[in-house]
């Protein structure tokens, strides 16, 4: 059972509508399934807004789950996405104690090798930002640890866009204004 | 288009007419007064029936759309008479009957302050209904109204909640009719896939030994002449849900009877036997499978459905015909060839007489003892020409009824089938007096059922409705202490119950009653029951240990049924 289990992105598109959240939480929920990040932001669509869920799932347990899902009023269209069909962007933040990183050097030199950037440094503290993958900013995360250098860390949840050339989004909205149209044509 | 100024409540009985509302289901308080103020002014559009508890006026909205197909109101205050509604509101998604909740709230100033009689509703039942909104300005009550029933009717039906907040009853708005046919981010029904109409036609031309398993879709659809003419055109047996029982009369040929934990024999054999398994606006219940790893195996599946979350939920299908059943029965049917299964259908009849030897004649025929639930039912059904419109309360009352009443009509049939919500039987069948007025409406429940909304006889007696109540009272809560019996060694934890005098009940209520307690008064008090107007109770004191059988236990392969109990 856990190794058919696999990272999914769920890419949901709903209206404007206050509680929303919630309702696709809870499909989550009832069916026993951790979600491991979660994004809630604007989406290239006006009104629409963009939800990014990761999970760990089988692949006929989040097809459940997707469906359950749209089946929301509200929800205008939700998809589920593995890694290979995605542009995928994490961001990981760790403030540093400046004292420490001047009296380690290699500190500054792992910092580097992993890609991060130092985004701002003052006597007290140093902020380090890293984009990339789960694991890559993991990864800096616990070569900085072994140092004691960490006085905060956090990562943001996933956001994602879909490699496909279609805007997926953008042609169901098509699709039901034409249905909108031939509705009121009939009328 | 006309507009007026007018308050949010007035906007609300604006909406509700313009909806084709003409009966509601509610009881007032502090929260929903202006409403209530508003109605005051509509007597004639407008009929309130106001319940005793506002369960009730869920189940009752519940009852009116089963019968009539149109969509229930109920209409209650904040607070406890909003939570009152909530197993309605479970009951009615979870059976996907169409009705419109609105429930009174705070002021939006107190909203999150725990005002007096504050909920968060919406919060509250979004996972139970199929949309939940709160209205919190009079300018949103068109808008919300037309698409809270726009939405509870289309698709597959279900509840829809307005929590409707008191500044926004009573303050002024310019008030324009609106009717809301379209909501861009739902699709009430997915388009059917050609390719798939193909399929399920080749697949069922190719077959041999053919099931179809009808529910409630069909009634949802209206798409009981189109079922009729699919399994005739191929010559398909078939079973029928508990909620999908008048779909198909019950006296059609290729009616082989109830599917499930106390179906017939014949169907949940011949699942196991089939070759291809046709199933129609029904959803795999647990109730239906019995155990899934084996269930129905040997069968290629093709399942019409109008909600695409249903395909693949419970059961893996072959072939997944969405959209709604009307539309791709008769596409299917029009693929298909004449056919016939003469020997296959014959095949039933030897567990249709196993059963019938040893369940149903003891049943419906016995020479002595207690009168049995079986032959009350079965002697109901025929006095009243298995026309009547038959409501149940919830255990083996329910099970029984479901099994030996006859249909002849569609949608008649109003029993909690997902939920199993005991006290649901006596404001549903009220409902059902106004939602198909010019039918007869037969409600069997239990001692212990009917105690639980036993407060409604003061709304029959109110309203005079006309509903036949058969009360069978074996003095237990029978379902329990089956189970008990069987499963737990006898212990009868809880369910023997001390019962008062129901016929004193029933005339403080001003309801004429009787009660039978052999068999020899059954068939003249039935009589006496139908032809006296109005409302009646007749309790009819039934075998105490009664089971309800054939049985497919729990966890079991749905073709290894009990019969007897030795
Ligand atoms: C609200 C609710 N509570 C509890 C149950 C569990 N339950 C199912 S059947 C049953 C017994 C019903 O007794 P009665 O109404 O007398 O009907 P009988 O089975 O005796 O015909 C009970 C307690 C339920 N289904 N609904
Ligand atoms: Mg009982």
């Amino acid at each position: 059972m856990e190794q058919d289990k696999k990272l999914y992105t769920l890419l949901v598109f709903s209206e404007n509508f206050a509680g929303l959240l919630n309702q696709v939480t809870a499909v989550f929920t009832r069916r026993q399934v951790n979600i491991e990040s979660l994004n809630v932001s604007a989406s290239s669509t006006q009104g629409v807004h963009k939800y990014t869920i990761t999970c760990w799932s089988t692949e006929e347990q989040i097809d459940k789950i997707t469906k359950q899902i749209e089946k929301k009023i509200d929800v205008l269209k939700a998809d589920y996405f593995t890694d290979d069909e995605l542009f995928i962007q994490e961001v990981g933040l760790y403030k540093l104690s400046t004292q420490i990183v001047l009296e380690q050097p290699d500190i500054s030199r792992h910092i580097r090798k992993h890609g991060g950037r130092i985004v701002e440094v003052n006597p007290t503290y140093t902020i380090v930002s890293k984009k990339g993958m789960t694991d890559e900013i993991v990864s800096l995360y616990e070569t900085l640890q072994e140092y004691n250098c960490v006085l905060q860390y956090a990562r943001s949840g996933r956001i994602a866009v879909t490699k496909s050339p279609v805007e997926y989004l953008d042609r169901y909205l098509e699709e039901r204004r034409k249905v909108y149209e031939a509705q009121q044509e009939k009328a | 288009m006309t507009t007026e100024r007018i308050t949010g409540a007035e906007a609300l009985m604006r909406s509700l007419i313009n909806e084709g509302v003409t009966t509601l289901f509610g009881y007032p308080g502090g929260a929903i007064m202006p409403v209530f103020d508003a109605l005051y002014d509509h007597p004639t559009e407008l009929n309130h029936i106001l319940v005793r508890h506002e369960q009730a006026a869920a189940h009752a909205a519940q009852g009116y759309a089963r019968v009539s197909g149109q969509v229930g109101v109920t209409l209650v205050t904040s607070g406890p008479g909003a939570t009152n509604t909530i197993t309605g509101i479970a009951d009615a998604m979870m059976d996907s009957t169409p009705i419109v909740v609105i429930c009174g709230q705070v002021g939006t100033a107190m909203l999150g302050t725990d005002a007096f009689q504050e909920c968060d509703l919406v919060g509250v039942t979004q996972p139970i209904s199929k949309w939940a909104y709160q209205i919190r300005r009079a300018e949103d009550v068109a808008w919300a109204v037309s698409r809270a029933f726009y939405i509870a009717r289309s698709g597959r039906p279900g509840p829809v909640v307005l929590d409707f907040t008191k500044n926004a009853q009573t303050s002024y708005v310019d008030y324009t009719p609106q009717k809301i046919e379209f909501i861009r981010s739902y699709v009430p029904a997915p388009a059917t896939d050609e390719v798939s109409v193909r399929q399920a036609a080749k697949l069922i031309d190719a077959s041999r030994r053919p099931l179809v398993l009808v529910g409630q879709g069909v009634e949802l659809g209206d798409a009981q002449a189109e079922l009729r003419a699919f399994i005739e055109k191929a010559d398909m047996p078939a079973g029928c849900t508990l909620l999908g029982l008048s779909a198909l009369p019950s006296d059609h040929p290729l009616n082989m009877g109830m599917l499930g934990m106390h179906g017939s024999l014949a169907t949940n054999v011949k699942t196991q036997q089939c070759d291809v398994l046709i199933a129609v606006g029904m959803r795999f219940d647990d109730r239906i499978t019995g155990r899934l790893e084996t269930y129905a195996r040997q069968a290629k599946i093709i399942h019409f459905d109008i909600d695409p979350s249903e395909i693949n939920k419970n059961v893996r299908v072959d072939v997944a015909v969405t959209g709604n059943c009307k539309d791709t029965l008769a596409a299917v049917t029009a693929l298909l060839n004449d056919n016939e299964h003469t020997e296959w259908k014959e095949s039933f009849r030897e567990h249709a007489e196993k059963e019938d030897r040893i369940v149903i004649q003891p049943e419906i025929h016995p020479s002595e003892g207690p009168v049995k639930m079986g032959e009350a039912v079965r002697k109901v059904t025929e006095l009243t020409d298995n026309k009547a419109v038959l409501v149940t309360d919830v255990g083996q009352n329910q099970m029984m009824a479901a099994r030996y009443f006859k249909f002849t009509e569609k949608r008649s049939i109003v029993t909690s089938g997902g939920m199993g919500t005991m006290g649901f039987g006596l404001p549903a069948a009220i409902g059902a007096t106004f939602g198909a007025p010019e039918r007869t409406v037969c409600l069997f429940l239990g001692d212990g059922g009917l105690q639980m909304s036993i407060q409604e006889l003061g709304t029959i007696m109110e309203q005079r409705c006309p509903v036949k109540i058969i009360l069978l009272n074996n003095n237990y809560l029978g379902n329990v202490r089956q189970w008990q019996a069987m499963f737990f060694n006898h212990r009868y934890s809880f369910t023997p119950m001390m019962n008062p005098d129901y016929n004193m009940i029933a005339s403080a209520y001003a309801i004429p009653n009787e009660t039978v307690t052999e068999r020899e008064q059954l068939e003249d008090a039935i009589r006496r029951m139908i032809t006296t107007e109005g409302p009646y109770l007749l309790q009819i004191a039934v075998i105490e240990e009664g089971e309800v059988l054939p049985m497919c236990c729990p966890g079991n392969d749905v073709d290894d049924m009990l019969l007897e109990i030795k």
